[in-house]
């Protein structure tokens, strides 16, 4: 008996059990499919989560003024103003002798005001930054120039607009927001000897690519200004809340963080540690925080997926053992007329073959498909949702099904073979 | 040369260190074109007899030479060779897949050998039991007698040296017994050696010998002195 006529045989068996078929293939096409699918979530929210934060950098260190617990917020989370954080701190960090692996570091104070132009008024938070904050922060130009180094030392009365703002200021009436003034409303409480209503005028001289959002802020509402211009005209303040420092690769994080401690504390006459007015924050530990806890949910989802797969495969079981009798027969009557004991295996083993991998193709189209309609539902509503199918997932998923059929498939198989063609025959 | 001799064949079943003696040792010779009932009443051994000698069983003991050979070392896969070319199958219960047509049915044999035009064959054997109308039905979709004969067509489809019929009229009325005894012996009118096995005498008196079992032992051998003709069969087949 050859295998074309093995296949034909197969074939023709398949189509006189329909029923059985399509519910063995459903089993498959379940588990298969369940499988794909909640990887794919676990990868899609995995990376939803670490891409809040990846968008910084993972080299990137923060230096905020006020002392924190090892792992609590700092000090002016609680309202507390610390003040000590300066230019000349930031001149310091600057210096390569001292911090040899910075490669770039741009101070922030940050508010909230609201922008004007013509008619249009938006409420929206500023960034008062310097010339070099696009070597630190990934950031790219859909229009126009970020703050230059002159802008930045003069002081000069510039913006860049994130993308939000510039939608909601210039979408309507077309204009090309580059080279537009807008009005920045002061916040005139703080700032002595000006009038309520002051606000600065400022040149809109580039726009910002949309990027989305990090740490669940959306970064395209914003709008960018020097950082003096900020401290003196809107905040009535003269130091900074934040500097942050590019390191020019995450190997060396540590090694900064350390330098940058050593520097800030000579700057400070600070001696001991429980004295430091300020703290080093980097993202790489963040990811270290956020990636434990995904890891833990993908995890507890590809425990859902193996019991998907059991499920399926419980469902094969079933199905082969209600059949297990009349199967049994027909080997019986098969062997009577004259197939041999290899006849009748192959015929088993390709027809569970034929079952298990027409229902593992079906069920990874099928999971491919469902988890790329979730990542466009994700997408529709505003989340950066990635669309991973693993390679993983997939030979897990197919190597677990073909394993339950071709098993529970060939059950029968072999429990025949055991027996002489008469026993087979008469198997109740 | 004998087509089948057995020499004090033996068929022990062991069960749980339990031994129960089926055939006490039985010796008998068939020629070919011989048309022999076995008889005997249930539990006589009639049946373990036919599985042995067709090969769908072993024995524990004794002789049973096939064609003038001895078939003791015979390979499993051998033995399902033999069936498939030397023997043909009628069993009472029919044995038909379901679900599956006539015609494919009466290939079945057909797909373990390496025979040439296996619709061709499988066509002239239902034609040679009158069912050449019933090709593409499903077997459950005719009658009781038009299976038995369904099974007779398979059991001829790949020309055997000899057909077992085991009580192949067990489950049948005695019109469609009567059509399928018609056929057995015309069958071996035409030269085929037919070896049937049964319990009740009207049937056995259709063929030319009768070997009588009881507890295992032969009890008789004889040949039938008035041999019942079926001919009712003869309306069937045109």
């Amino acid at each position: 008996m050859n295998f074309f006529s093995t296949i034909k045989l197969v074939i023709r068996t398949l189509l006189a059990r329909k029923g059985r078929s399509f519910l063995t293939i459903l089993g498959i096409v379940i588990g298969v499919a369940g499988v794909i699918i909640i990887i794919a979530l676990g990868a899609g929210a995995q990376s939803l989560v670490l891409g809040q934060v990846t968008k910084l950098g993972s080299d990137l260190l923060s230096i905020q003024p006020g002392k924190s617990n090892e792992k609590g917020p700092p000090a002016q989370v609680f309202g507390v103003v610390v003040t000590t954080l300066n230019e000349q701190d930031e001149a310091a960090l600057q210096d390569s002798g001292r911090v040899p692996h910075a490669t770039a570091v741009a101070a922030m104070v940050r508010g909230r005001t609201s922008v004007t132009w013509g008619n249009k008024n938006v409420d929206t938070s500023f960034v008062g930054t310097e010339y070099t904050y696009p070597k630190v922060v990934k950031i790219t130009m859909q229009e126009g120039q970020f703050i230059d180094q002159a802008q930045d030392r003069a002081a000069a009365n510039v913006v860049v607009l994130g993308s939000a703002v510039a939608k909601e200021l210039f979408e309507d009436s077309g204009t090309d927001p580059i080279g537009q003034v807008i009005k920045v409303k002061a916040n005139a409480a703080k700032i002595k000897g000006q009038a309520e209503s002051a606000s600065v005028p400022l040149r809109v001289v580039g726009v910002i690519t949309p990027r989305g959002s990090a740490f669940f802020q959306d970064q395209d509402d914003q709008i960018f200004i020097p950082v003096i211009i900020a401290q003196q005209q809107l905040l009535g303040i003269h130091y900074f809340q934040a500097i942050m420092v590019k390191v020019d690769s995450s190997d060396n994080v540590s090694q900064t963080i350390l330098d940058v401690k050593t520097v800030i504390n000579q700057q400070h006459h600070i001696k001991r540690e429980a004295d430091e007015d300020f703290t080093i924050r980097n993202t790489a530990d963040a990811i270290n925080i956020l990636s434990t806890i995904t890891n833990a949910l993908s995890l507890f989802l590809t425990a859902m997926a193996a019991i998907s797969l059991l499920v399926g495969g419980i469902g094969i079981l079933n199905i082969m053992l209600v059949t297990v009798a009349e199967r049994t027969r027909e080997i019986g009557l098969r062997k009577a007329v004259g197939a041999s004991n290899a006849a009748v295996r192959n015929q088993f083993l390709l027809e569970a073959g034929t079952l298990t991998s027409l229902g593992g193709f079906i069920g990874i189209i099928l999971g491919i498909f469902v988890a790329y309609l979730i990542s466009l539902l994700m997408h529709a509503l505003g989340y950066d949702w990635a669309f991973v199918i693993s390679l993983t997932s997939i030979i897990l998923a197919i190597g677990v099904s073909i394993l339950t059929g071709v098993v529970f498939g060939l059950y029968p198989a072999f429990k025949a073979s055991k027996l002489s063609p008469i026993d087979a025959l008469r198997y109740e | 040369m004998n087509l089948i001799k057995v020499e004090n064949l033996k068929k022990d079943y062991i069960n749980e260190d339990v031994v129960t003696s089926v055939l006490h040792g039985v010796s008998f010779s068939i020629e070919q074109g011989e048309f022999v009932a076995i008889m005997g009443p249930s539990g006589s051994g009639k049946s373990t007899l036919m599985h042995i000698l067709s090969f769908l069983d072993r024995s524990t003991g004794g002789l049973y030479q096939f064609k003038g050979k001895d078939t003791k070392d015979f390979p499993d896969d051998y033995l399902a060779t033999l069936r498939n070319r030397e023997i043909g199958f009628v069993f009472q219960s029919f044995n038909l897949l379901s679900r599956t047509s006539v015609l494919d049915n009466v290939k079945l044999p057909l797909v373990y050998s390496d025979k040439k035009n296996q619709d061709q064959l499988a066509k002239k054997a239902l034609d040679a039991v009158g069912l050449s109308h019933r090709l593409e039905y499903y077997t459950n979709q005719i009658s009781g007698g038009e299976k038995q004969r369904v099974a007779i067509a398979r059991a001829l489809v790949c020309d055997p040296a000899v057909i077992f019929a085991d009580e192949p009229t067990g489950n049948l009325d005695s019109k469609s017994g009567n059509i399928v005894m018609e056929i057995l012996q015309r069958l071996n009118n035409e030269g085929r050696t037919i070896i049937l096995v049964t319990h009740e005498q009207d049937t056995a008196n259709h063929a030319k010998r009768i070997i009588r079992v009881k507890d295992g032992n032969i009890v008789a051998d004889e040949l039938v002195k008035t041999r019942t003709i079926a001919s009712d069969g003869k309306e069937l087949v045109k």
